[in-house]
């Protein structure tokens, strides 16, 4: 995992509900083997539009984007927050996330920041006036702001999850370390439970 | 202690390896933060998953990652794989027209033999949609944890399974420790009271439910299904309503397990055998959810009240009966306005149009959704002695081999493709178009799958959501209609 700390930069406001995984990475962009290389395709239908937000030069090397209520709702691929990394975003702030979503992307180091709609109202409205002015995520104080210092909020994040991001713990590693509690939970399971072998 | 408890919360239980509060590094991060976050602190339980399910498009990076790291899957004998979601359903002796997916495929091939996980290959009679697989062979059971690099995992959940959707990397996790650390869920009660009308189907019953909880209503939760309606449902009924519980935002959905589920499971390949079943069998029934247990949320529909449901929007939360009109952004509070006049653009629909006016130009039966045997009966028992309009080109993918194999035994390919409709060789097809099934831009397919996104079956093509039943009778008419009608 990727280790992170805090992320300044530019926020991109997607103001749109419900944005699922297939807007965000089409399936047929699917069929590659790799993990990253998946940048271009993002948004690639909405991109289309030249109105469309992420088209916006002003937000070019934007590393923060703004999103509202279900964000990353259906289809549970990864390659979306791979997407969303190579176009340069570390951090999403919205309303709320899709739970695979969310989870995918705690595993990418890819930070989901939940704040209440009238905080992600005053941010959208103010990176669509101010295209330029930055944000700042800052993970070890827990907190978004402007980056002038005028405007602050708290953000709650799991502690366990903040210490594995801070520290860009591999989860597998980690888990490896519970090998021993692992055969033991093999050792007492149910003899009942199938296999996919033959037997 | 004998506190009630829902089915979810007891297979919950059943799996913990490792509860998060006794973990070093966590209370090592709780102590750096002076303890003074509790109220985000997730329990987040290191779970044993009891079913790995594998296919080609999630799990490509995952097997790489674990060779990066020189390790193994942990239990090949807990891991089943197909190639369902790219692979051809015609001609599929020839060259794979796409040499992306064929690629793909051929890595699951030589990942499945790597790393020793028993594969349901493309020319396997056995091969389909890796959530009809599960169950027909009987591996998938009551009580058990089923995770799968796919969000329709949920699927499972009709036997009374706790199955969810993963990413890559927890594919990576769990193919390397049989385990995943996950916070544990909400739970929601669903009830659907009452009797189903006549041409109501499952299918209506979700839809009907998405319509009502919204696409984001189940976020953190895993639903149970429950009530006088669910119960009256077969098996193949109840993998389709939990298939969708992702839909309305759910981790998980499920069902408890009946004498429904049990007669479904006796005789398949991996189900238990004599003394075997009535061990197993005297487990599941401990499962229901107890008399008195809580749910963080609770739902409660008329059963009788829901009539067949198509969607007009771009997500399966914009949906009306048949009888209704696509909707007029006009009567709508004003924040919600936007949204559906987005989705009326895309669709290219004209307000307070009644939803029978609606021409289609293709028709999809199949998917994790509806692509079972009983779809199938259903979808041809509206189309025998009918034709396919001139004006619209149909297909019929069934979910599995086998479920093929049942289903010309039955003589419906023939039924099919009488009426015109193409009958094709099993995969996910063009519920997500990553193979040659796909919509043309500006096409308008009524489809059993189950997402309506914008692009879902191609750039540009319109999706209405419907019962298996309805999309026959659709393609028939060549516009929707209501199949309560055509029905004899």
């Amino acid at each position: 995992m990727k280790q992170v700390s805090t992320v300044r930069g530019k926020a991109i406001p997607l103001d749109r509900v419900n944005v699922d995984t297939d807007q965000i990475i089409p399936a047929k962009h699917l069929k590659r083997i790799e993990r990253t290389g998946y940048g271009p395709f993002a948004f690639e239908s909405w991109r289309q539009d030249a109105d469309f937000v992420v088209n916006n030069p002003a937000y070019a090397g934007a590393k923060i984007m703004l999103t509202r209520d279900n964000f990353g709702s259906g289809s549970s691929r990864e390659h979306a927050v791979w997407a969303l990394e190579g176009l340069g975003i570390e951090a999403l702030v919205g309303v709320s996330f899709a739970d695979i979503f969310r989870n995918n992307s705690f595993q990418g180091g890819l930070l989901t920041i939940e704040l209440p709609e009238a905080d992600i109202d005053y941010l959208m409205a103010r990176a669509e006036e101010l295209p330029t002015s930055e944000v700042v995520v800052d993970l070890e104080s827990q907190t978004v702001r402007t980056a002038d210092g005028s405007w602050e909020r708290h953000f709650d994040i799991d502690a366990y999850k903040k210490y594995r991001l801070e520290h860009g713990l591999d989860d597998i590693s980690m888990t490896l370390e519970y090998g021993d509690d692992i055969s033991a939970f093999e050792g007492q399971r149910s003899e009942l439970k199938p296999i996919t072998t033959d037997e | 202690m004998s506190e009630a408890k829902t089915i979810a919360e007891k297979i919950w239980e059943q799996h913990v390896v490792d509860s998060s509060g006794q973990d070093e590094d966590r209370r090592a991060a709780l102590a750096e933060d002076g303890g003074s976050d509790d109220e985000s602190t997730e329990q987040a339980d290191l779970l044993y998953i009891d079913l790995h399910l594998v296919h080609e498009v999630t799990s490509p990076q995952a097997f790489e990652g674990l060779r990066l790291a020189g390790r193994k899957v942990r239990r090949p004998d807990l891991t089943l794989a197909t190639v369902d979601h790219n692979v051809p359903t015609s001609d599929r002796d020839k060259q794979n027209p796409d040499p992306l997916s064929a690629k793909q495929i051929e890595v699951m091939q030589q990942n499945a033999k790597e790393f020793g996980v028993p594969l349901f290959d493309i020319f396997d009679i056995r091969q389909g949609v890796v959530h009809i697989i599960g169950p027909e062979q009987g591996s998938t059971q009551p009580g058990m944890t089923i995770v799968c690099g796919d969000s329709h995992t949920s699927t499972h959940g009709a036997f009374g399974a706790l199955a969810f959707g993963i990413g890559t990397s927890e594919v990576e996790h769990v193919l390397a420790t049989q385990t995943l650390r996950q916070a544990r869920p909400k739970t929601m009660s669903v009830e659907v009271t009452g009797e189903l009308g006549l041409g109501v189907t499952a299918k209506d019953v979700i839809l009907a439910i998405i319509n009502k909880i919204g696409v984001n209503g189940g976020i953190g939760h895993v639903i149970e299904y429950r009530g006088e309606a669910i119960r009256k449902l077969s098996m193949e009924e109840r993998m389709t309503i939990c298939n969708m519980s992702i839909e309305g935002g759910a981790r998980a959905g499920l069902v408890a397990p009946d004498e429904t589920t049990f007669d479904y499971m006796k005789g398949r390949p991996h189900a238990p055998k004599g003394e075997e079943w009535d061990a197993a069998l005297e487990y599941w029934k401990s499962l229901p959810t107890d008399e008195g247990a809580t749910f963080d949320q609770e739902v409660v529909l008329d059963g009788a009240a829901i009539q067949p449901f198509v969607t007009w929007g771009t997500n399966p939360a914009q949906s009306v009966m048949v009888d209704g009109k696509v909707p007029d952004p006009e009567d709508v509070p004003l924040e919600q306005r936007e949204g559906i006049e987005r989705a009326l653009t895309y669709m290219d629909l004209t307000a307070n149009t009644p939803i029978i006016e609606i021409e289609i130009d293709r028709v999809f039966i199949g998917s994790c959704t509806n692509g079972r045997i009983e779809d199938l009966r259903a979808a041809a028992t509206v189309a025998k002695g009918n034709h396919v309009a001139s004006t619209v080109s149909a297909m019929v993918v069934p979910g599995s081999g086998l479920v093929k194999k049942q289903a010309e035994e039955e003589g419906l390919d023939v039924i099919f493709t009488k009426a015109g409709f193409d009958w094709r060789d099993a995969g996910c097809s063009m519920c997500l178009a990553m193979n040659p099934d796909i919509l043309i831009p500006g096409e308008r397919c009524a489809s059993t799958s189950n997402r309506n996104f914008e692009g879902r079956q191609g750039p540009g093509g319109r999706t209405h959501l419907v019962s298996p039943a309805m999309a026959a009778a659709a393609a028939i008419a060549g516009h929707f209609v209501d199949v309560r009608e055509v029905m004899v």
